[in-house]
Order: C-alpha cells, then structure tokens, then sequence
C-alpha cells in the first residue's frame, strides 16, 4: 500500500480544508508546524514554509525497536511524578545508570524505582528501598526515558 | 572470495516472547499451542527435557503437565510478530544484505567483515539486550554450513551460542561435521535419512564426503547441490526481497462444530476478508477464488461430509466485497445441512501484481481507484482502532464458531490494554 495515498478529501468546496493531513505510517499523527503566520486571502505560499512536523512518537520515543511501554500501578513512585496508571516508555537500548528511574524485574516481578548503589529506591516515604541480596534475581532491564497521561 | 554467511535465529522463539512479558516462567516447563490450543508448537528447554515433542497434541500431553504442572499457553501471534519485526530490524544493522527466512530465523551476508565470531557474540548482546530475546549465530561459507553451524552454537556449550565454522580449520570442522546426524543437514528430511542411511551415509560429514554425481541420480539435483553446499561452494544464494506468495490461504478449526448456514457464512466472510487484507498489502489482485468446508475427519462415527469449489474471476480484484460475495455463492452450493463442520477456509490464488493488471473494459466491481481506496481506508481503520473495527455485515458480530485461545497472553506491545503492569 502506498502510504501516501492518504489524503484527506478536499474536492467539496463548502469544507474550509485549511491543511491537508498525511500519514506517513500508522504509527504517529502528525501536527504541521509553521515558521511564520501566512497573512489570508492570498494564494496561500504556506507549504514553502513548512519546517517539520511533530510528533509524540518523534518526542518521546528515540529508538523505536528497543522502546516499549508499561502500565504503573501503585503509588510508590509518586514524588518522582510517576502516578497510578500513567503509561511509561522503557528503552531497553540505554545504559542504565545511578540516579535514573528504571524497569528492573524483581523475583519475576516487575517494578520501576529510582537506581541506587545495590538498590532500587522508591519515590514515597510509605515504601522502603529494595536491596540486592544474594540468591535474588535482580535485573534492569531498561531506562524509564519518559511518561504519558491523558486527561480526557 | 571465501564467503561468510551467518544464519541468526530465537531459540524456542514464542516461548522466548512470552517469558520477555511474562518473567515467571522463566526456568520452568513452557509449552505454546498452537490454533485452537491444539498441538505443542513451541517448548521450552525445560519442557523438552520432559520430553514434550515438537507437534505433540496438547490433549495427550495433560497427564505429564499437571504432574509437572507445564504451562500450556494459547498462541499470541500479535506479540510474536512484533518481537520478530523488532530483532529482524536490529539485524538489519549488522548487514546490508539479509534474508528473512522465517518469523524466527534470518540470514545475514558477512562476506569481507572481520572477527565474525566476534561480531555475531555484538549481535546476541545487542539482540538479548534490546528486547530480552536468546539467539544463536551459525557462521559458514553457504548457508547450508551457515545452518548447521548454527545448529552447533545451540547444541554445543563451548560456543556459547556463536559458531564460526570459517574461524575453524579443515579438520577441526570435520570433526565436528562427524558428530552431526545427517538428519540435521538442511534439506534433509525424514524420508532422505532413512535412505541415506542405507547407503552408508550418518553424519553430516559423510554426506560432505560423498560423490555428488552418484547422489543427484539416487535423489535428485537438489541433493547434489546440499553436497556442494557442505564443501563450501554457495550454490542458494541469500534472496533479498522474498517473492510474493502466489497463493493465499485463511482456513481455521472452528472452536465447536458449527451446522447453521449463517454461521459458516460468518466464518467465510471473515477469513475471506483476511485474506484480501493480506493480498492489498503485498499489492497483488487474485484471478481464482477457492472455498471449502468439511466436517471433522477424526470423528469416523459422525456423518461425513467434504466439499470445495474454484472459482475463476472474471477479471483480477482485490475488492473484499466482490470476493466475499463470490465467496458465499459458492458456500451456497457446498453447504448441505445436518452436518456437524470442524472447519472452512478460502484461498486465493492465481495472484499477480496489481500494477500489471488489465482489466475488462466491461466489467463491473473490478478493481478501480474508488474502490481501491475504499478498500486501503478499511485497511487503515484496521491497523488503527484493531482488527475487525470496520467490516462487512455479513461477517457477523458474535463469532460463536470462533476458536478457542483461553490461555493467550496479553497483547503486551500492541494494545493499550495489553502493557504489562508495574509496581
């Protein structure tokens, strides 16, 4: 299928289409950004000035293929800004280090905490820190790089 | 130039995707079915060990998995599919040249590149790291070595899951060729071995060392060509852009024995409508339509009825409507009542690109551009909102006849619904 071939219908006079909407893959939508304000009622040079396009996808996800998303549950990452039920994005590709949020699997259990030395450390006072022990299987398993909540 | 090609693949590929979502299975018996929870068509090591075989009915099988408590798991072709996209692009990266084999296997043309075992130990990290699935990489000269190395990295420890039989020297991979059943040669089915074994050959080894002439008499060229292939000389070379199916197929067990008409028509609709999904994207049009029924040839006792129809079309389409339509005329005629059926399917065949097409001037319904793009804006709902969002009526909304999944996974990487939660 070509993907361009997607154009929204624009042969009804009546309809006031003032930007023509592309999908380049199902993956994104895409929000046209303008450099400058085009003055109306002029053969509209418009396109000429379209710079970029944005998107979510573009803004939150870096790499496609190692990226994945979580659901979080509870309130133990609270003060962090990670909130019950928002949606988080996990990228497997990073090198996890000190001090970031990341996914890690406890005893076959997901959990997303802050990374301390030998520990994984929550964002609420209510919980208290996970330390590695010995016979514990604990691994990282990617860098929590951003978070997505919807109001509506 | 020696060549160097490397085949890639998942060990115990589906039950790799779920244990990735699903971190408490690890270590333990895993087997997944396959449609309708039928047979074992994937098993962990644990549950090989056990001696689940590959095929094995899920239903012969329950004895041992609750004293063993395997886990049977319904297949999740959506994550399986993902997580296959997902390794394939990162092996991408490693060549310009790949060869998609199979959802679980590629191969990758290495030729000039240097510390190859290396570089294959690169591509099980990244791989392993990136989405938590296990790989092994076989490297040799064809890919014929590429698969038995291959079959070495698994097999064989001391690899640690990458074998490089171009890093090896000649006796030292003929040692190892003489510890390989000839059986495991690609290419070399069942029926082969039993015939090679007659005439002396075991391994893999004797099978390199035999005379290709006196085997391309006995088998036939393509025997001929697996001897060539273990000496080195590439005779299947890496096919770069996998040829469009010139034949598509949509049949499924159904979950009960259905006896309506309207049921069946359901059915049909639906799996018509998969199979027109599947041939807009490879952007080719069907000249002949096949349906067929029948009823469950495993119940001798039962009355038994089976019945199919081709259908040649007036001029090639696409068009979901027009080949359900020619679809359910022909159920019409095959459906005879009182019979209990176990399953129905459609194929469509005789494909050829779209872009070569020419069509009846006098036709009508032929694939034109507003049907087309009727067609690819039901398609991209699809992909959008989840299968099945927009469809035809006839298709029916309540699928009783549908097949049993009890025991799939979540979509954990294409449905909202699906993520994995996290504490």
């Amino acid at each position: 299928m070509n993907p361009l071939s997607f154009i929204t219908n624009s042969r009804n006079p009546n309809l006031n289409v003032a930007e023509i909407y592309r999908r380049y893959s199902n993956r994104s939508a895409y929000i046209p950004l303008y450099s400058q304000k085009v003055p109306a009622g002029f053969p509209s040079p418009a396109t000429d000035f379209v710079e970029a396009r944005l998107s979510a996808d573009d803004y939150l996800v870096k790499n496609p293929i190692s990226t994945y998303f979580v659901r979080v549950k509870g309130d133990s990452m609270m003060n962090a800004g990670i909130f019950d039920g928002d949606v988080l994005i996990v990228d497997r590709s990073i090198e996890p280090s000190i001090g970031q949020v990341v996914l890690a699997e406890v005893d076959g259990e997901f959990t997303v905490k802050y990374l301390g030395n030998n520990k994984l450390i929550p964002a609420n006072a209510n919980f208290q820190p996970i330390e590695f022990k010995d016979g514990q299987t604990i691994s990282v398993i990617g860098v929590i790089t951003g978070s997505m909540r919807k109001f509506v | 130039m020696k060549r160097s090609i490397a085949l890639i693949d998942v060990n115990n590929f589906y039950v790799s995707c779920e244990r990735v979502f699903n971190p408490k299975l690890n270590n333990k018996p895993v087997v997944v079915l396959s449609n309708n929870d039928g047979c074992a068509i994937s098993r962990s090591n644990e549950a090989k060990a056990l001696g689940i075989k590959m095929g094995e009915p899920w239903f012969k099988c329950q004895e041992i998995a609750r004293k063993h408590k395997i886990q049977g798991l319904s297949s999740n072709y959506a994550l399986y599919a993902d997580m296959s996209n997902r390794v394939m692009e990162i092996l991408r990266g490693f060549s310009p040249n790949q060869e998609v084999y199979s959802i679980d296997e590629c191969f990758l043309d290495l030729t000039g590149f240097k510390e190859l075992t290396a570089y294959g130990q690169e591509m099980r990290g990244r791989i392993f790291k990136w989405t938590g699935l296990p790989v092994c990489v076989g490297i040799g000269a064809t890919k014929t070595l590429a698969k038995l190395a291959n079959h070495c990295a698994k097999k064989m420890p001391q690899f640690n899951g990458v074998c490089n039989f171009n890093a090896l020297a000649d006796d030292e991979l003929n040692a190892l060729l003489m510890k390989i059943e000839v059986g495991e040669v690609w290419g070399v089915g069942r029926r082969l071995t039993s015939k090679l074994l007659t005439l002396g050959i075991k391994t893999a080894y004797d099978l390199k060392q035999a005379d290709p002439e006196y085997l391309r008499q006995q088998f036939s060229v393509v025997m001929a060509k697996t001897v060539s292939e273990l000496n080195g000389t590439v005779c299947i070379e890496l096919e770069e852009i996998s040829p469009p199916r010139k034949q598509i197929l949509s049949s499924r067990s159904f979950g009960q024995p259905v006896r309506d008409y309207n049921s069946l028509a359901e059915a049909i609709t639906l799996y018509m409508s998969r199979a027109a999904e599947k041939l807009r994207v490879q952007e080719s049009l069907a000249n002949v339509v096949q349906v067929y029924i029948r009823t469950n040839p495993h119940k001798p006792d039962e009355p038994q009825y089976s019945n199919g129809m081709t259908i040649p079309l007036p001029s090639p389409t696409d068009d979901t409507r027009q080949l359900v339509k020619i679809a359910l005329w022909a159920l019409k005629y095959l459906y005879k009542r009182h019979y209990a059926y176990a399953k129905a399917g459609v194929s469509l065949g005789d494909l050829m690109p779209r872009t070569t097409a020419q069509f009846d001037m006098f036709a009508s319904g032929q694939s034109t551009s507003r049907s087309q793009s009727l067609m690819s804006t039901i398609d991209r709902i699809n992909a959008k909102m989840g299968r099945e969002s927009i469809k035809l009526a006839s298709e029916g909304m309540n699928y009783s006849w549908k097949i049993r999944s009890g025991r799939k996974s979540p979509n954990y990487t294409t449905s909202w619904d699906g993520l994995v939660k996290t504490k």
